[in-house]
């Protein structure tokens, strides 16, 4: 009896417990995997952070966008 | 006292002893105002995301402050005069920075690469978003 996977189990939040790297306008690194390849944020309900982390990794995104560590747009 | 995180971007074309001259004459209009440098980095020669006034690459540097309102004011004036500054960003923090930065761990890690002989180059060109764990849920649509 193999149901088709319809109900995936939800990707837990990459920051919420266990292994916890800190959201950091500087960590330009972790940063850069929630972007796009156009340079836009990734949406929460793609990378399953937590709406608390997201309003962080947005800020800090932007932070570094200002300082030219990251790019506004991507052509 | 207060404590603040700035980064400024300095011109490209200025050479790395001006840009210790000009940390220098943010810390003594820092110091006369009440207030002091806990930490100096220097994250060096940088390429910027985009460019800044026509420049394409500048110098970054990072100071932790701990000092007053004022002195903070003071020197973003300051900063904001100064031709050679391209963009500074001062933040206030609940508790400062100790030992070296995201981007220095970053760099110290890349020149541990080159040094065994993996280019850089090849780095940049494969995009960092490609390689994480983004893969988006599937699940039933909604």
């Amino acid at each position: 009896m193999n149901r088709p996977n319809f109900f995936r189990r939800r990707k837990t939040c990459p920051f919420v417990g266990g292994a916890e790297a800190s959201i950091d306008y500087k960590n330009v690194k972790l940063l850069n995997r929630y972007i796009s390849e156009r340079g836009k944020i990734v949406p929460s309900r793609i990378t399953a952070v937590s709406g608390k982390k997201q309003r962080e990794l947005s800020r800090a995104i932007k932070r570094a966008r200002f300082l030219a560590l990251l790019p506004y747009a991507v052509k | 006292m207060a404590y603040y995180e700035t980064v400024f971007i300095a011109r490209q074309d200025i050479l790395t002893p001006q840009v210790d001259a000009l940390i220098e004459t943010f810390e003594k209009i820092l110091k006369s105002h009440g207030g002091q440098i806990t930490k100096k980095e220097q994250w060096g020669l940088r390429t910027l995301a985009y460019k800044i006034k026509k420049n394409r690459k500048g110098h970054y540097v990072l100071i932790n402050i701990d000092g007053t309102p004022e002195a903070i004011h003071e020197m973003e004036k300051q900063m904001r005069l100064h031709e050679d500054i391209l963009r500074f960003l001062t933040i206030k923090v609940e508790a400062l920075e100790e030992g070296p930065s995201f981007m220095m761990q970053n760099k110290d890690r890349d020149e541990k690469f080159t040094r065994q002989g993996r280019s850089t180059n090849e780095k940049q060109t494969t995009h960092p978003s490609s390689n994480s764990s983004l893969e988006p849920i599937e699940g039933k649509p909604e």
